[in-house]
C-alpha cells in the first residue's frame, strides 16, 4: 500500500486554514486530522508550508499536436506542476485542431504517458475552429474532452454560438467563449487608448471584447444555458458580468494574472512579451478586474498559458505572436497581487484557482476532503523570489514578468498521491 | 595688458608692399598671366594692395580675388565643427595663370595648404607662388614662401599682429606676448 | 545629450532638438551656396533601410549623407519581406557585420526602429515607423517655423488631416509641446486618435477653431486607402469639410505660413491657391529637410566619436 503523510502544514480549506496532517493512501485522501500516526507511510514534512488543493487551470495552450516547437504536453505538464497545478485544460487550437475524438484521445493518452499533471482537453466548438459547423461534441466528450471552445478564433456568427450552446448542453459540455469582435479588433495589437496613440500601435477597443461578452450573456439568458467567459480584461466586461449575474444569468468568468497586475504602459517599450490577447488594459481596468475578483463577479483565475518560440517574439511588435507563458508564475503573482494586497483571502484564492474551475467544469479535486483524489500543492508563502524566465521548464520563456519579485513559492505538487514536483532547493 | 612692440609702421609697410610688387613682376618677367588670390579675410586685402601697386608701377590691371578656405581646413573632422564658409568664385579663370597666393602671416602652413586645395578646385594654374607680409616661422608642413615682406622669427608665446587700413584703420605690425 | 540613435521626439529633449536645429543653420547656409562638400562623414557608411516606399525622405537622407562625405547604401525591402524573409534583427546583424555606421529605417510598423536599435551597434535613425513617429520630418518643420518666427514660445500651430495614422503629427506634437508652442488638431472623427489631449494638443471642433490665430497651418496627406477603408466617404466631401482654401486661411494669423510634409493632394488637403501662395513653405521645407538631416547625421557621429576611440 502506497501511503504518504503530509505532516504539519497549514491546510487551506474552503473557509478556514488549520495546521493539520493529511494522510494519503493509493492516491486518495483518507484522513485529515491533527497528529496522524501512520506507520510505514512516507512522511512529507510540511511545517512552515501551506497545503492547498491542487490548482486547476481551465485555460492553457499546450501546443501539441502541431506546434511542439513552442511547447508540448511533456514540457507543458512539467510547467504546470512547477506552478502548482494538478489539472490543466488545454485549448483546441492545435494542428490539427482538436475538433474530433481522435485528437482528444491523443492528448489524453499522451498526457497519461507523460504522467505529471492531469490534462483535460477542451474540444473545438466548430470544425477547424472555422465557425461554420459544429464539431462532434458528443464524441469528443466520450474521448475525454471537458468543455468546448474556439479559443483564439471566436465564433463570430451569433447563430452558430447559439446552436453550440444548445447542442453542447445536451452533453453537459460548457461553452468557453473567447470574446472578441474581430471586425472591431480590426488587426489591432494593443489596447486602444492613450498608450496606443503614444506608441503608434493599432489599438483594439474594449468594445471589441465587451460586445461579445454582452452577446454571450444575452444568448445564455435567452436560452437558459450556461456560458463561460474567457480571460475578461475590461472594466466594462466586469460590469456586464456583474449585472448579468445579479439578474440570475448562468454565466461564469475567468481572468488572468496579467489583467490584474499589468497595464498597457508596458507596451511603450515595444517588448513583444507584453503582447497578449486580449491586450493589457489601463489602470482603471486593472482595478475593475481586482474588484470583480473580490466581489465574486469573476469566478476563476486562469493563466491562458500561451508559450511561444523566442523567434516569434523577437520581431516587430505587430508581427509578434500574442500570448504569455503563465503556468509557472500564476500562483505567485496571484498570491502577491491579491492575497498579500488584501483583496482576496487565501481561501478565496483557492476558490478562484481550484474549487471554482472544478465546479464549473465538473472536474475532480478543487478541495481537500477525505475521500477525494489526493491532488495537493504545498507552497511557502513567505518565500520571496525573483521571476526568471530562464528557469522556466516550459519551452515558452515569453513573460513580461521577468525580474519581478513575488511571494509564494510552490514547493511540492502532488498528483493522485504522487509527488510530481519538488522544489530542488528543499 | 601685455606690452606690444611696434615692428613696422604704415610707411614701412608701404615700402614693403612696393618692393613685393616689384619682386612679383620681376619673377614673373612682366605682368602677363599674373593673378593675385588672397586668403580671406586679411590676405584678400593684401592681394588687392599688391594689385594696386602693380597697376601703379606697370599700368597693368592684374586680376585680384579672395578665397575662402573654410571648407578645406584640415581640422574640420578632428574638431567637428561646421565651417562658416562661403562659396568661392574668383570672377576670372586661373587656368594656365601664374597665381600669387597672398596672406598676412605665414606660420604653420596649414592655411596655405588649404588654400592650394581650394585653388585647385577652381582650375589648373600654371604655377602658384606664395606671398606673405611676414613669416614668423613654426612651420608644420613643408611650405615655403616665394615673396616675404619681413621675416619675424617668433616663439609660440608671441603674437604677431598685422593691422590693415581696411580693417583696423591703420597699417602696422606689432609683436606682443600672448596673455 | 543626443544618444546613439534618434528614434522619436517623445524621448528627445528640447535641448537636443534645438542643438540639431542650430547645427542645421550652418548646414543650410552651405547648401544655399551650393557648397555640398563637408568631410565629416568621410569613411562612414549610411544605409537607408526602407520597408516602405518613399522617394523624398530617402533622397533627402541619402543626399544629406553624401554632402557630408559618407558612402550610402540603399536597401529596399518590399513590405512582403517583412513577414517572410529575414527578420529585422538579422538584417541589423548583417549590416553591423558589414561595418555600417548608421541605419536610416522606415518601416510600416510602430516600434521597429526601437527593436533594431536595441540589437545593432550602428546608430539608428527613425525615418518613419508605422503610426508612431517621423522625427526628422518634425525637425525640418521646426526648422522652417523657427526660420520664420524666430522661436516657438506661444507659437500657434494648427495641424489638419489624418492625425490618427500620422507619424508626422505625433512627432510634431511631442516636439512642439517641449519647445513651448501650442498645437491644435483637426480631423474627421474617424481620423483622430484616442487620448491626443493627453499628449498636450488641443482638439478643435471646426476648421475655424483650429485655424483661429494660427501662425502655422500644417496639412497632412490624406491617403486614398483610408477612403477605401471606409474612414471617410469621398475626397470631394473631405475637401469640402476638412480641406483648407483661401477662404478659411483668413481665420489664421495674417502672417501665417502654410506647411505640408508632402506629397500634397492638390485640392484635397489644401487648394492650389493655398499651396502656391507666397506664404507657402512647402518647397522650402524640402531644402530644410536636407539641412536638418545633415545636422542630425553630423551630431550622431560626432557624439559617437569619443566612445569609439575607446573601443
Amino acid at each position: 500500500m502506497n501511503r504518504l503523510l503530509v505532516r504539519g502544514g497549514t491546510v487551506v480549506f474552503s473557509d478556514h486554514c488549520t495546521v493539520c496532517d493529511i494522510l494519503i493512501e493509493d492516491g486518495k485522501i483518507v484522513q485529515i486530522a491533527h497528529c496522524i500516526e501512520a506507520e510505514g507511510a512516507t512522511v512529507l514534512d510540511a511545517s512552515g508550508l501551506h497545503v492547498f488543493p491542487g490548482l486547476i487551470d481551465m485555460h492553457v495552450h499546450l501546443r501539441e499536436p502541431g506546434f511542439e516547437y513552442k511547447e508540448d504536453i511533456a514540457s507543458g505538464s512539467a510547467a504546470a506542476v512547477r506552478g502548482g497545478f494538478t489539472q490543466v485544460c488545454c485549448m483546441p487550437n492545435t494542428q490539427p485542431v482538436c475538433d474530433n475524438a481522435a485528437v482528444v484521445g491523443y492528448i489524453v493518452a499522451r498526457a497519461k504517458e507523460v504522467g505529471l499533471c492531469k490534462v483535460r482537453p477542451i474540444g473545438a466548438i466548430t470544425v477547424g475552429e472555422a465557425g461554420e459547423r459544429l464539431a462532434e461534441i458528443g464524441k469528443m466528450k466520450q474521448a475525454g474532452a471537458v468543455a468546448i471552445s474556439d479559443d483564439g478564433k471566436p465564433v463570430s456568427d451569433a447563430r452558430m454560438m447559439r446552436l453550440a450552446m444548445e447542442y453542447a448542453s445536451d452533453f453537459a459540455m460548457l461553452c468557453l467563449s473567447h470574446c472578441e469582435d474581430r471586425s472591431l479588433a480590426d488587426g489591432g495589437v494593443v489596447n486602444e487608448g492613450y498608450n496606443s496613440t503614444l506608441a503608434g500601435l493599432k489599438g483594439i477597443p474594449r468594445a471589441a471584447e465587451e460586445i461579445m461578452i454582452a452577446r454571450e450573456i444575452l444568448l445564455a439568458e435567452t436560452l437558459g444555458k450556461h456560458v463561460h467567459i474567457c480571460h475578461v480584461s475590461t472594466r466594462g466586461g466586469v460590469q456586464l458580468l456583474r449585472e448579468a449575474k445579479a439578474r440570475g444569468v448562468a454565466v461564469t468568468a475567468e481572468t488572468c494574472p496579467h489583467y490584474f497586475t499589468l497595464t498597457d504602459d508596458l507596451i511603450l517599450s515595444y517588448d513583444a512579451n507584453t503582447k497578449v490577447n486580449p491586450p493589457l488594459r489601463e489602470a482603471a481596468d486593472v482595478a475593475a478586474i481586482r474588484e470583480g475578483l473580490r466581489d465574486g463577479t469573476i469566478d476563476c483565475i486562469v493563466t491562458d498559458h500561451a508559450p511561444h518560440h523566442r523567434d516569434e517574439k523577437m520581431v516587430e511588435y505587430n508581427l509578434a505572436a500574442f500570448g504569455i507563458s503563465g503556468l509557472e508564475t500564476s500562483f505567485s503573482l496571484s498570491y502577491t497581487a491579491l492575497v498579500r494586497a488584501g483583496i482576496l483571502t487565501l481561501n478565496e484564492l483557492v476558490e478562484k484557482m481550484s474549487a471554482n474551475p472544478a465546479r464549473i467544469l465538473g472536474l475532480e479535486g478543487g478541495s481537500l476532503q477525505e475521500g477525494m483524489c489526493a491532488d495537493l500543492m504545498l507552497a511557502d508563502l513567505d518565500a520571496e523570489y525573483k521571476i526568471d524566465s530562464k528557469t522556466f521548464v516550459s519551452r515558452g520563456k515569453n513573460t513580461p514578468f521577468n525580474g519581478r519579485f513575488v511571494y509564494g513559492k510552490v514547493k511540492y505538487t502532488i498528483v493522485d498521491g504522487q509527488i510530481k514536483f519538488c522544489d530542488e532547493k528543499n | 595688458m601685455p606690452e606690444e612692440r611696434l615692428l613696422m609702421d604704415g610707411a614701412a609697410i608701404g615700402r614693403m608692399l612696393a618692393r613685393l610688387s616689384h619682386e612679383i613682376v620681376e619673377k614673373n618677367k612682366g605682368t602677363q598671366d599674373l593673378c593675385l588670390v588672397g586668403i580671406r579675410r586679411r590676405g584678400e586685402f593684401v592681394a588687392r594692395r599688391i594689385g594696386a601697386q602693380i597697376e601703379k608701377f606697370y599700368g597693368d590691371c592684374v586680376p585680384c580675388a579672395g578665397i575662402d578656405i573654410g571648407l578645406y581646413r584640415d581640422d574640420l573632422v578632428s574638431s567637428f565643427f561646421v565651417p562658416d564658409a562661403r562659396a568661392n568664385s574668383l570672377g576670372f579663370s586661373i587656368d594656365g595663370k601664374s597665381v600669387v597666393l597672398c596672406d598676412d602671416v605665414l606660420h604653420t602652413g596649414r592655411s596655405v595648404r588649404a588654400a592650394i586645395e581650394a585653388i585647385f578646385d577652381l582650375g589648373r594654374p600654371a604655377c602658384v607662388r606664395l606671398l606673405v607680409l611676414c613669416d614668423r616661422g613654426g612651420r608644420e608642413i613643408p611650405v615655403s614662401p616665394d615673396f616675404v615682406g619681413k621675416n619675424i622669427p617668433a616663439s609660440r608665446r608671441e603674437l604677431i599682429d598685422v593691422r590693415l587700413l581696411e580693417i583696423e584703420g591703420e597699417d602696422s605690425i606689432g609683436i606682443s606676448l600672448k596673455e | 545629450m543626443l544618444g546613439k540613435d534618434l528614434l522619436g521626439l517623445y524621448d528627445t529633449s528640447a535641448e537636443d532638438i534645438l542643438s540639431i536645429l542650430d547645427t542645421a543653420v550652418g548646414m543650410k547656409k552651405l547648401l544655399t551656396q551650393n557648397l555640398k562638400k563637408l568631410p565629416h562623414l568621410q569613411g562612414r557608411t549610411v544605409t537607408t533601410l526602407f520597408y516602405e516606399n518613399s522617394t523624398r525622405t530617402r533622397c533627402s537622407f541619402e543626399l544629406a549623407a553624401k554632402y557630408l562625405g559618407a558612402g550610402t547604401v540603399n536597401v529596399s525591402a518590399s513590405s512582403s519581406s517583412v513577414q517572410k524573409g529575414e527578420t529585422l534583427i538579422d538584417t541589423g546583424y548583417t549590416l553591423d557585420a558589414m561595418k555600417n555606421d548608421v541605419i536610416v529605417i522606415r518601416h510600416p510598423m510602430g516600434g521597429a526602429p526601437h527593436l533594431l536599435a536595441k540589437h545593432v551597434r550602428a546608430s539608428v535613425i527613425n525615418a518613419g515607423d508605422g503610426m508612431n513617429e517621423h522625427p526628422t520630418q518634425a525637425l525640418l518643420d521646426f526648422y522652417t517655423m523657427r526660420e520664420k518666427f524666430g522661436g516657438f514660445q506661444g507659437l500657434k500651430v494648427a495641424i489638419l488631416g489624418d492625425i490618427k495614422h500620422s507619424r508626422v503629427a505625433k512627432s510634431n506634437v511631442f516636439g512642439l509641446k517641449k519647445l513651448g508652442a501650442e498645437v491644435c488638431l483637426f480631423a474627421p472623427g474617424t481620423l483622430m486618435p484616442q487620448g491626443v489631449e493627453r499628449l498636450g494638443a488641443k482638439v478643435a471642433r471646426s476648421r475655424e477653431e483650429a485655424l483661429a490665430g494660427a501662425n502655422v497651418v500644417m496639412g497632412l496627406r490624406i491617403q486614398l486607402e483610408r477612403m477605401h477603408g471606409g474612414l471617410f466617404p469621398s475626397l470631394a466631401e473631405y475637401s469640402q469639410y476638412y480641406g483648407v482654401g483661401e477662404d478659411f486661411l483668413r481665420f489664421a494669423d495674417k502672417d501665417c505660413i502654410v506647411m505640408h510634409p508632402g506629397p500634397v493632394n492638390r485640392g484635397v488637403e489644401f487648394t492650389s491657391d493655398v499651396i502656391d501662395a507666397p506664404n507657402s513653405k512647402i518647397t522650402e521645407q524640402v531644402l530644410n529637410g536636407v539641412a536638418v538631416r545633415m545636422a542630425l547625421l553630423f551630431l550622431l557621429i560626432k557624439n559617437r566619436q569619443g566612445g569609439e576611440k575607446n573601443e
